[in-house]
C-alpha cells in the first residue's frame, strides 16, 4: 500500500481474503493447483489498495503470504528434488478447503430460501405458568360485601390529600386595568401597568391582557431593544402620531 | 382418515415448531400405539395433503414434523402481511455456519483459520440467531469453547439431520491429499443433543469421512 492510501471501512462485495483470492483465481483461469504466485500476489495487492476493504489486517496478512510464497518459488532447486515441497501447498490446500465451504454455502443458501418460501403456524405459546382458572361465580350477601370492602377500606393508609390551588389568574382584570391606564395616556410602559410588588399571577395576567389586546389591536408593543421596557401605545395614538 | 392421524393432525397445526415424533406418539396415551402407526398415521397425513391438494402440506424436519405453507402461497401472504420471511443471511454468516455444521464441535481458531478473517462478530450474531450453541470446551490453551449447530438450525434449513447435507465426495471440490483435508469429513453424531457424544467426537479429531453415515 502506498503511503497516504488509507483502507476506508466497506466490505460488501467479498467476505475474505480468500475468497478474493479465489475470485482472480477464477477471473484469470489460473489452475489452483498450479498458482502463478508472482502473478496473484501483484494484482492481489492491486486488489486490496483500491477496494477500500474492512479487514485490512486479514488481506494484509495474506497479502504478505503470497509475497512470502512468491519468494520461497524464487530459491534455487535441483532437478528431480524429492525433499522439495511446494510452497504453495499450504495455500491450495485453504483454498481448496474454503471453495468446499462455499459449495456447502450454496446448499445451504438454497435450503434456507426453500424453507423461508414455507409458513409455519405463527402461534407462539406465551410463558404463562398455567391458564387462569375461570372465575367461578361469586356468592356473597350484600353486608358480606360491605364488610370486606370495609376491611379493604381501613387496612388501606390513610390517603394523601392535597389542595389544589385554582389557578388564580385574571386576565380579564388585568385587561381593564391596561384599559383604563391607555384611556388616561397613550402610552405606557411595562413598569406603569404592573407594580413592583405584584405577585406572579398578576404579572402573568397583565402578560396575557396585553397580549390578547395587542391580538385584537387595541394596543401596540414595542421594544426598543432587548430586555428593555416594553413600551405601550393604544393603537389610535400610534395611528395620530 | 384414521383416528391417530387426525389427532396429529391436530397437534402439528397447533404447534409453531416442529414436533418430534416421540411427542406425537406419547400424545396417543393408550400405550399400545407403535411407532409404526405414528409413522403410517403421518404417511396418511402428508399424502391426504398431497393428493387433496391442500393449501398446506406436511414436512419432516429437525427430527420432527411440521405443517407448512407450500411455497406458491408465500408472495401473496406476505403482501397481505399476515407472515414475513425472515432476512436472509449474509455470505459470511453462511460461511461461518457451514464450516461449524460440519466441523461441529469446533472452536472460533479454527473456524478463522478456515475463512481467514476474524470469527467473534459472527459467532455471536449466528448464537442470538439461536443457529450454533456452545457445546462443551476444547483441549489446549484457554481450553477455547466448542460450538456446535442447533435443532434450530435444522429446522431453518429443513433439514432432517445432519446427514441431509451434501458428503465430501458430493462436492465438486473434493481435496485430493488425504491427510491434509478435514473440512467436510466430521461424521456427524447420530445423537445430535447429546453433549457427551460431541465430547467424544471432540476427543477422538476423528476423520472418518462423512461419507458413512447415511445408513
Amino acid at each position: 500500500m502506498r503511503d497516504g492510501e488509507v483502507f476506508v471501512v466497506e466490505l460488501t462485495q467479498f467476505s475474505g481474503p480468500l475468497d478474493l483470492l479465489l475470485s482472480l483465481i477464477r477471473d484469470e483461469q489460473i489452475d489452483i493447483q498450479d498458482i502463478p504466485v508472482a502473478r496473484i500476489a501483484e494484482q492481489f495487492l492491486a486488489r486490496i489498495s483500491t477496494l477500500a476493504l474492512d479487514e485490512a489486517a486479514d488481506y494484509l496478512e495474506m497479502a504478505a503470504r503470497l509475497v512470502r510464497i512468491k519468494a520461497q518459488m524464487l530459491l534455487p532447486r535441483r532437478e528431480g528434488d524429492e525433499s522439495w515441497e511446494d510452497p504453495r501447498a499450504e495455500l491450495v490446500r485453504r483454498l481448496l478447503e474454503y471453495q468446499q465451504v462455499r459449495e456447502v454455502v450454496d446448499v445451504l443458501e438454497r435450503r434456507s430460501d426453500d424453507r423461508r418460501n414455507r409458513f409455519a403456524r405463527a402461534y407462539l405459546p406465551q410463558n404463562f405458568s398455567s391458564p387462569a382458572p375461570a372465575a367461578a361465580a361469586l356468592s356473597l350477601s350484600l353486608p358480606e360485601l360491605f364488610a370486606a370492602v370495609d376491611r379493604v377500606l381501613r387496612a388501606a393508609l390513610k390517603p394523601t390529600v392535597h389542595d389544589v390551588v385554582p389557578r388564580a389568574l385574571d386576565v380579564d382584570g388585568a385587561i381593564a386595568t391596561v384599559r383604563a391606564i391607555l384611556a388616561l395616556r397613550a402610552k405606557a410602559r411595562w413598569s406603569d401597568v404592573i407594580s413592583r410588588s405584584a405577585e406572579p399571577w398578576q404579572v402573568l395576567s397583565t402578560l396575557l391582557a396585553l397580549l390578547e389586546l395587542a391580538k385584537r389591536g387595541e394596543l401596540k408593543l414595542a421594544q426598543p431593544r432587548p430586555f428593555a421596557s416594553v413600551e405601550i401605545s393604544s393603537d389610535s395614538a400610534s395611528e395620530a402620531a | 382418515m384414521i383416528q391417530l392421524a387426525k389427532l396429529l393432525e391436530a397437534a402439528l397445526f397447533s404447534s409453531a415448531h416442529p414436533v418430534a415424533t416421540a411427542d406425537l406418539k406419547a400424545m396417543a396415551a393408550d400405550g399400545e400405539t407403535t411407532d409404526a402407526d405414528v409413522m403410517s398415521a403421518l404417511d396418511e397425513l402428508r399424502r391426504h395433503y398431497e393428493d387433496d391438494g391442500h393449501g398446506v402440506e406436511l414436512i419432516e424436519v429437525g427430527g420432527g414434523w411440521q405443517i407448512l405453507t407450500r411455497p406458491e402461497y408465500t408472495e401473496t401472504i406476505e403482501r397481505a402481511q399476515l407472515a414475513a420471511r425472515p432476512q436472509r443471511l449474509s455470505a459470511p454468516a453462511l460461511e461461518t455456519l457451514a464450516i461449524v455444521a460440519y466441523r461441529q464441535p469446533i472452536g472460533r481458531a479454527e473456524i478463522e483459520e478456515i475463512r481467514g478473517v476474524g470469527a467473534g462478530q459472527m459467532l455471536k450474531s449466528l448464537h442470538e440467531r439461536e443457529l450454533i450453541e456452545v457445546v462443551g470446551r476444547g483441549e489446549g490453551m484457554g481450553r477455547p469453547l466448542l460450538y456446535g449447530t442447533t435443532p434450530g438450525f435444522l429446522e431453518q434449513f429443513a433439514l432432517r439431520h445432519l446427514g441431509e447435507l451434501p458428503r465430501a465426495d458430493e462436492l465438486a471440490v473434493a481435496l485430493r491429499d488425504p491427510n491434509a483435508p478435514r473440512v467436510v469429513n466430521r461424521e456427524p453424531e447420530p445423537n445430535v443433543g447429546s453433549e457427551t457424544a460431541r465430547q467424544k467426537a471432540a476427543s477422538q479429531n476423528s476423520d472418518s469421512p462423512y461419507a458413512s453415515v447415511e445408513s
